[in-house]
Formats: structure tokens, C-alpha cells, sequence
């Protein structure tokens, strides 16, 4: 299979531009005889429904939560970044572009980040327009923050409630188009397959989660911006319900996977306290701006605090690590999240882990509250302030900016982190890896395009934090209701299509078939304890490093339990009712596969770059050796059937306009 | 700890519903409500009995699935918490505890704890936004916005439209839900152009959907996971009024 990007010609700066004024256009009296389905409801979705409704399209936008404002965008704390330059501090397009590449370790498609970095201006310029309430400075103007792997200010944010803000911005501009009757919403349904004809998507069957009821839906085109698949690790920093299955059943349909070993793992989190533990809650990147990350010298230190005798603040200044600041001094704290997430897997294994478990490292905010403290002082003329004054001030100033998130920290440890270190471990947050798509966003299935973080288009090997709301934004507002054009265009004079087809109705009877296989076991076993031991195999092999022979042993174990889950789940419940077990157990059958092909991805990447380390690829200082020479390719995976290898198809990667250079954040 | 729960359970919106009592031991004081119902449902699941239904999502107090009237109040005791992040360190070992669905009849049970709040999206599509298309905004920097105005907007857009208002409402009136809304886009310049005939609008859906009046109870602000403020309503109160004062709004 010959991968072709469909990346236009032109200079880098000029493609996107010139490519939308020559796109062929869809006239309106067109656009209402074309139906669109869009599946997921989160920043892509909603705003790509919404865009695509305000355009004239019929458009079925589908999602299992109840409402379209619970998908997991929700949950994005810290902010968005644009190329606006507000600041003045030499932020432009280019850069953001630049950027954007470096942190994806040189593994993503140039012309798709330029475009990204380009239309970041118009998303802030339309949530602004909706009503989204951004942080302000005293001026009236808006307020920005710094993110890690950047050394401009280009982050907007709303509180520590960034990715609601922003949700809620694209779900009203969606409900708005659900009242005018542009978009017809099916709350509660889950897309469990895509119906092709004639190599054309034309449809999804979508389960009616209250009723059990299958259901076919047809259209002319099907864009998913359904997520990522975190949750194939079990504990990851994504909402329960976040899974694979859109994605996946594509890929059974033909659609590639791509990069999908891919995955970030976000260095703060709050860390794991007990195995009953269902998920885990991140503490924003933001918090890097002001925190300190550091580990005591000493194991000795660490060992007392683990066991209880000692606390953070026990340990004198000279007997602290601040890692972060000592091996990287130009970008501190504040460097990207693989790199981050990597020191802390390195001091926690050289046994100074802070934790019971030995798995945690601080983020101390002790100095941040003494600064602040002091210029306040100073504005409020209060020069001889006592250190207790100062730092009663400084508290304040740290509760504007995080006090939601220092909340949500107490909340969760008991421990208040105004006044002792927080303790955060890396956790699974993201993933790069999703469905192949070219330029236009479309999948190597015409007619079938991929959104949001459900594509694998623009982070490579590792995105920067403040990043995936901007995608999913650009994708669903600025990209998608374009390029969608150029597959719409040439359908014009299709008809609508009859659900009753044949190809829908076989690809039903595939869903209850799957449907069927699951109930029929009624095992000892259930669902939840085979995606927890799933969880376990792909942290132990396929986490934070890898090699080949755990990665070996990975395929062998998931092939195992593959195999042991449809001879011996439970899942209990009928199949006409609402029934979240059996959800579930769809879900959970899907990962099974999905995991596997990321250990297939991550054998076959002999590298390491980004959030993929493999230990038999590091500098003599431990860094991350990538090999361009060899590795600089999209791996497009083409899935074959249970237990047999799947097939790589590569999509060479071009760089025209960026000199690769090892990533360096000294 | 160990723990008795009295759970409603009801397999359906047609059949009537009844208490079931459960003993939990070892429960651990650091597991979050929803964790402690985790493992309950294990359990059932490994007696092949039907598990607890319960929604539940994000577990970060952000995406307003999770629900549920714990000892009388939605969400929990504890004050400004959701659900998901009642952790069980608040409760006292041997201590019974009470769970029910929201009850409001705007919000029929679906099964168990679950109920349907989709009446809430009605609300938001039938004004909740602002009337403007992808693609037409000016720079997002060309109308500065008072810090504090911004701020108090902010306060009020924080709403994770759990529903938990109506619940503890003996009205089951969805005021402070819709309130929120209306408040957040009346005190933006861009939200402010058609204040008037979106709260008329998104108060008649209200009114249709099924949601009692408001009569300054105020228990809403008190159960609220997001302490959303009372004042809220006052402002769309006079939102409201000023509307049936002016023609032309459209309602």
C-alpha cells in the first residue's frame, strides 16, 4: 500500500493558504442534500459538527456520554497555546511550528504543524467570541502562561478549567445548530462499527445505550473525533468511559493505525495509594511554571520519609536534587513531559522515591510562595514584612493561580500543599499514535476522516502540553469543514444511502455477533479484572521504556489473556437494557488488540525518540538516541486478524524546512 | 472501615424501586466514594449478581456525570465536592450510609442511581449560547473585558451541569443551572447583544421540560459541587424582567 499525504505543493507558509483557495467548493444547495455523521462530542467533535452545521450539511453527531459536554476535553486543566505573540516576546507562527516539531522529536508531518501553528490564532480569536472566559490582565487584556518546551508565553487559560471553558464554547456553538435543526444529536449511542460500500465509508451502526437496540445510520461521509486510548493502560489520567472502539473498529474495517507506541506520559500526577485505584488525577503542567520538582540526595532521606519519620520539609536545602534544574539548566522545570516523566522514572529506581510505594517525587512550591510573597510586600509598601507575612502574602498570590487545583490535590491526599510538597508521579495521559490520516484529515478509507486526538497528525513522538486542545480545536473548527470539501465535491450527485443494504445490514449482524461472543461466556472473570491485568502488562512492557525482550513477552501475555477473556468473562446483565458491564466488555476487547499492535509498533521503532524509549537506544548520559537514518517514518499499521502479525506500510517523513537535530533542553 | 449501604435499586423506569442493604468491610480510607461502590460491584459480580448502576466519568469533578444523594445530599456531605471526589476518609467506621438517585421528575431514573438529565441540554439549545459562526470572530484582543467582570463571568461559567441544584431543590427548579448560564454570557460584550431573549428563551424550556419554580430556598447554592452563587439568579431574574418589559426579543 503506497501512503500518499497528500501534503501540497508550495512553500511551507504559503500550502495551507493556497490549497483552501483552490479547493473544490461544495455549493449550498448542495450541501443540504449531503449527510455528515461526526462520532465524539469533545473539542473536535463538537466544534467540527458545529462548523459543519453552520455550513449546511446535514449533520448526526453521536456520542455515549448523556450530553455531549461530559466528554473528556472537559478535564484539560492548564491552557491552549496560539501563535498570537501578545506578549511581545518574539512568539510567531513559525515558531510555534518550530516548536511543535523539536517536541515531537522531529517523528510528525511538517506541513500539517505549519497549518496547526497557523489557524491557532483564529481558535482564540472564536472562543473569545463565544463567551469563553479567559484569564485577563488588569488592562482588559488577555493573560498568558508559559508550558513546557517553550520559552515563549503563548498559553491561554481559563483558571485551572481550560479545556471546560473551551468545551463548553464548542458545545454551545453545537446545541445551538442541534436548535436550529442543522445537527440531529443521538445522546447515549455508541459507534460500534463503520459500514463501507464499495470501499466508501457510508455509515456507522451505533448501539442505543438505554435500549440495547442496534442501530444503522448512513451517511456520505464519517469524521471520528473519538479520543485516544490511554485507557488500554488501565490507570491513566483519562475519564472511565474514554476507549478505543471507534478508532479500532476502523481499523478492523481497514483503516491504519498510526505510531501507535506513541503514547506521553504526563509528569505530574497524584500518585497511586492502593489497587482498588480506578484512575489517576493529573496535576496541570502549569503548576511547573512556579513548582520545583525534587528528590532528597540521600536514600537514607528518602527511605525515612517513605516510612513516615520524615517530611519534605525535614530535608535541608543542600540535601535536595533538584534534578530537573541541575541537568537541565535552560529549560529547568519546565522541560517537555517525556523528558520530565523519564527524570522521575531515573530517581525513583536510584531508590529515592518519596512515596510508600517508593514511586513519587516532590513538586515543592515553597520558593514560588516566598517570591511572590515579597514583591507583594514591596507593592503594598510593606518592605520589613517578617518572613510569616511574606508568606501569608505569597499563599494568596499562589491560590489565585492554582487554588482550584491545590483543592483538587487536598481533596484527593488528605495533605494540604500550601504547606508541605506535593507528591506527583508520571501517569498516562495522552496518546500521539491514532488512525492515519492524510492532509485533509481523512483516513486511507475514503469518506472516513479522523479528528482530535483520535489521528495521529501532528504531535509525533511527543506533544507539548497546551497542545491537544489547539488540535482539536483547529481540526474541528478551522480544518476538517474545509477539507471535508474535497471528498463532499465529488459527491454531489450521490444519493442518500438506504440503511437497509446489504453492507449495512452484514456489518450489523458482525456487531451482534461480537455482542453475542462476549454474553455467551459467562465466565468467573470480570471485565474490569481483565482490563486491570491488560493495564498491568502494558506499563510493565510497553510504559515509560521498553525493550525488546519485555516487549516480546508483552505480545506473548497479551495473546494469553486475549484468548483467556472469551473463554472466561463474565459479563452479567441483559443485552436489551442499559448495561455498563457489557459496555465495557466491547470496550475492553478492543484494547486487547489494540495493545498488542502497540507493542508490535514499539519492537519494530529500533529507537528511542519522544515518549517511546527503548533502553537499548541512549546517549552515555541517558538521553533518548534517535535514529533518523533509519526511523524517520510514520509506521501505518494494517491489522489482520487475532493473533497473527499485523502488517507495517511506512510513510517516509519529509523535512524541508527544519534541520533535525538531536533535542536538547540544556 | 466497615460500612452498611442502603442503595436504591430500580431495573427500570417502569418498575418500582426498593432499598437493598450491603455490608462492606476493609474499606480504605484513602478509596474515593465511587472506588468503595468499585469494589461493592466486584463483589456482586463475582456472586454473579447484578452490579450497582452508577454514572460516572471523568472521577476529576469536572465532567458533572457522576450524581447520586448520599445521606440526603447530592454529592455527599462534604461541602463543594462532587461525588467522584468524596473520598471515604469523611465517613466513620460502622456508619450507615444512604444512596439514592437524584429525585426530581425532570429527571426520570433510568436504572439504579442512573437518571436522564438530557432535559438540561434542551435548556442550553434552546438560547444558552452565543449566536455567532466559525469563522467571523475579530481579534480576540480588539475588546479589552474588566478583569473583575471576566472573573465574576468566570465564577458563574464554572457549572458542570451535574443537576445536583434541582435535586436538592424541594422545587426541583433548574433556576441556579440556568441562571448560571444566562449569567455568564450577560456579563461578557459578546454575550451581552441577545441577554434578553436568551433568558426568556432558555427560561420557557425550563418551564416546559418539567423543572418547578424557584422560592429562594437557595439549598442549590448550598449542595452545589462548584459553590455556583445564588446572586446568579437574581441577575437572571432582572434578565428576565427586562426582557418582558422590551419587544421585539424574539422569545
Amino acid at each position: 500500500m503506497k501512503l500518499n499525504s497528500k501534503v501540497p505543493p508550495g512553500e511551507l507558509a504559503e500550502k495551507w493558504t493556497q490549497y483552501r483557495s483552490q479547493m473544490p467548493l461544495v455549493a449550498p444547495n448542495n450541501k443540504r442534500r449531503l449527510d455528515v455523521i461526526v462520532v465524539g462530542t469533545g473539542l473536535a467533535g463538537s466544534s467540527a459538527a458545529a462548523t459543519l452545521g453552520e455550513l449546511g450539511y446535514n449533520v448526526k453527531a453521536f456520542t455515549f456520554h448523556d450530553s455531549p459536554r461530559r466528554a473528556h476535553s472537559i478535564a484539560a486543566q492548564g491552557g491552549i497555546n496560539a501563535a498570537k505573540n501578545y506578549q511581545n516576546d518574539g512568539d510567531s507562527v513559525y515558531r510555534l511550528f518550530y516548536d511543535t516539531i523539536k517536541g515531537g522529536d522531529y517523528r510528525s508531518r511538517e506541513a500539517n504543524v505549519h497549518r496547526l501553528a497557523e489557524v491557532s490564532r483564529n481558535i482564540i480569536d472564536q472562543a473569545v467570541a463565544q463567551g469563553v472566559p479567559f484569564a485577563r490582565e488588569y488592562g482588559g487584556l488577555l493573560a498568558n502562561r508559559s508550558f513546557g518546551g517553550v520559552q515563549v508565553s503563548r498559553t491561554f487559560y481559563a483558571r485551572g478549567q481550560t479545556g471546560q471553558q473551551l468545551l463548553l464554547g464548542a458545545y454551545q456553538s453545537l446545541s445551538r445548530q442541534v436548535g436550529l435543526g442543522n445537527v440531529k444529536l443521538y445522546n447515549r449511542h455508541e459507534m460500534l462499527d463503520v459500514v463501507t460500500i464499495d470501499g466508501k465509508a457510508r455509515g456507522i451502526i451505533a448501539r442505543n445505550l438505554l435500549t440495547g437496540e442496534l442501530e444503522r445510520h448512513a451517511a456520505h461521509a464519517v469524521v471520528l473525533c473519538t479520543g485516544g486510548y490511554g485507557n488500554v493502560f488501565y490507570l491513566s489520567t483519562n475519564a472511565m468511559m474514554c476507549n478505543v472502539t471507534a478508532a479500532w473498529r476502523a481499523v478492523r474495517r481497514g483503516a491504519l493505525m498510526a505510531n501507535p507506541c506513541f503514547t506521553q506520559i504526563h509528569p505530574t500526577c497524584i500518585p497511586v495509594s492502593g489497587d482498588y485505584q480506578s484512575k489517576l488525577t493529573l496535576m496541570s503542567e502549569s503548576l511547573r511554571n512556579d513548582g520545583r520538582v525534587w528528590v532528597p540526595k540521600k536514600q537514607e532521606d528518602a527511605q525515612a520519609i517513605r516510612e513516615g519519620k520524615k517530611r519534605g520539609n525535614d530535608i535541608a536545602e543542600e540535601d535536595r536534587d533538584y534534578y530537573l534544574e541541575r541537568r537541565y539548566p535552560a529549560f529547568g522545570n519546565l522541560v517537555p513531559r517525556d523528558v520530565a516523566s523519564r527524570a522521575a522514572k531515573v530517581a525513583c529506581d536510584e531508590g529515592l522515591g518519596v512515596a510508600p510505594t517508593g514511586l513519587a517525587v516532590f513538586l515543592d512550591f515553597e520558593d514560588a510562595i516566598m517570591r511572590y510573597g515579597r514583591s507583594q510586600a514591596t507593592t503594598k509598601g510593606e518592605d520589613d514584612a517578617s518572613d510569616a507575612r511574606v508568606r501569608e502574602l505569597g499563599v494568596k498570590v499562589v491560590e489565585e493561580k492554582y487554588g482550584n487545583l491545590f483543592e483538587m490535590y487536598e481533596k484527593i491526599t488528605g495533605d494540604d500543599p500550601y504547606n508541605t510538597p506535593m507528591k506527583i508521579y508520571p501517569a498516562v495521559h495522552y496518546t500521539m499514535g491514532g488512525l492515519w490520516v492524510d492532509y485533509n484529515l481523512e483516513t486511507n478509507i475514503p469518506g472516513l476522516f479522523a479528528a482530535g486526538e483520535a489521528n495521529f497528525s501532528d504531535h509525533g513522538a511527543n506533544r507539548l502540553g497546551a497542545s491537544a486542545l489547539m488540535q482539536g480545536l483547529a481540526d474541528g473548527y478551522f480544518v476538517i469543514p474545509y477539507t471535508i470539501g474535497d471528498f463532499l465535491s465529488k459527491e454531489i450527485r450521490t444519493p442518500r444511502f438506504d440503511a437497509d443494504s446489504t453492507e449495512f445490514k452484514a456489518a450489523e449482524k458482525d456487531v451482534q455477533d461480537r455482542i453475542d461472543a462476549l454474553t455467551s461466556v459467562q465466565g468467573s472473570q470480570s471485565v474490569e479484572s481483565f482490563h486491570r491485568r491488560l493495564g498491568k502488562i502494558m506499563w510493565e512492557y510497553c510504559g515509560m521504556s521498553r525493550n525488546a525482550e519485555g516487549l516480546q513477552k508483552g505480545i506473548k501475555l497479551i495473546r494469553e489473556l486475549q484468548e483467556e477473556y472469551y473463554k472466561d468473562v463474565f459479563v452479567p446483565g441483559g443485552t436489551d437494557e442499559y448495561n455498563p458491564e457489557l459496555e465495557k466488555a466491547l470496550r475492553v476487547a478492543d484494547f486487547l488488540e489494540l495493545g498488542e499492535l502497540m507493542m508490535a509498533d514499539a519492537l519494530d521503532r529500533n529507537e528511542s525518540c519522544g515518549g517511546h524509549f527503548r533502553e537499548e537506544y541512549k546517549t552515555e548520559e541517558g538521553e533518548a538516541l534517535r535514529r533518523d537514518d533509519e526511523y524517520a517514518y510514520v509506521s501505518a499499521w494494517e491489522y489482520t486478524q487475532r493473533g497473527k502479525d499485523p502488517v507495517l506500510h511506512k510513510e517516509e517523513l519529509v523535512f524541508e524546512n527544519v534541520e533535525l537535530k538531536t533535542r536538547s533542553y540544556k | 472501615m466497615r460500612l452498611t449501604l442502603k442503595i436504591w435499586r430500580q431495573p427500570n423506569a417502569n418498575t418500582k424501586g426498593h432499598f437493598a442493604t450491603y455490608e462492606m468491610d476493609n474499606v480504605s480510607e484513602h478509596m474515593s466514594f465511587l472506588e468503595m461502590l468499585d469494589v461493592l460491584n466486584e463483589s456482586l459480580i463475582q456472586k454473579k449478581e447484578e452490579p450497582v448502576v452508577f454514572e460516572h466519568d471523568c472521577r476529576e469533578g469536572i465532567c458533572g456525570t457522576c450524581s447520586l444523594v448520599i445521606n440526603g445530599h447530592p454529592h455527599g456531605p462534604q461541602h463543594r465536592t462532587s461525588t467522584c471526589q468524596l473520598h471515604m476518609r469523611f465517613f466513620k467506621d460502622g456508619e450507615t450510609i444512604v444512596i439514592e438517585p437524584y429525585r426530581a421528575s425532570a429527571f426520570p431514573v433510568i436504572k439504579d442511581l442512573a437518571v436522564d438529565r438530557s432535559s438540561l441540554d434542551k435548556i442550553i439549545q434552546a438560547g444558552g449560547f452565543v449566536s455567532v459562526n466559525t469563522g467571523q470572530a475579530q481579534d480576540a484582543n480588539a475588546i479589552p473585558i474588566e478583569k473583575s467582570l471576566s472573573s465574576s463571568a468566570m465564577d458563574a461559567a464554572e457549572c458542570i451541569g451535574c443537576g445536583a441544584c434541582v435535586a436538592a431543590c424541594p422545587n426541583a427548579s433548574a433556576m441556579l443551572f440556568v441562571s448560571a448560564k444566562v449569567s455568564h454570557l450577560a456579563q461578557l460584550p459578546q454575550g451581552e447583544v441577545e441577554a434578553a431573549r436568551r433568558a426568556q428563551r432558555m427560561v420557557a424550556v425550563m418551564d416546559e421540560e418539567g423543572f418547578g419554580m424557584c422560592s429562594n430556598v437557595t439549598a442549590c447554592e448550598a449542595e452545589c459541587p462548584k459553590g455556583i452563587s445564588v446572586t446568579n439568579i437574581a441577575r437572571l431574574n432582572r434578565e428576565y424582567l427586562s426582557a418582558s418589559f422590551t419587544s421585539n426579543t424574539g422569545a
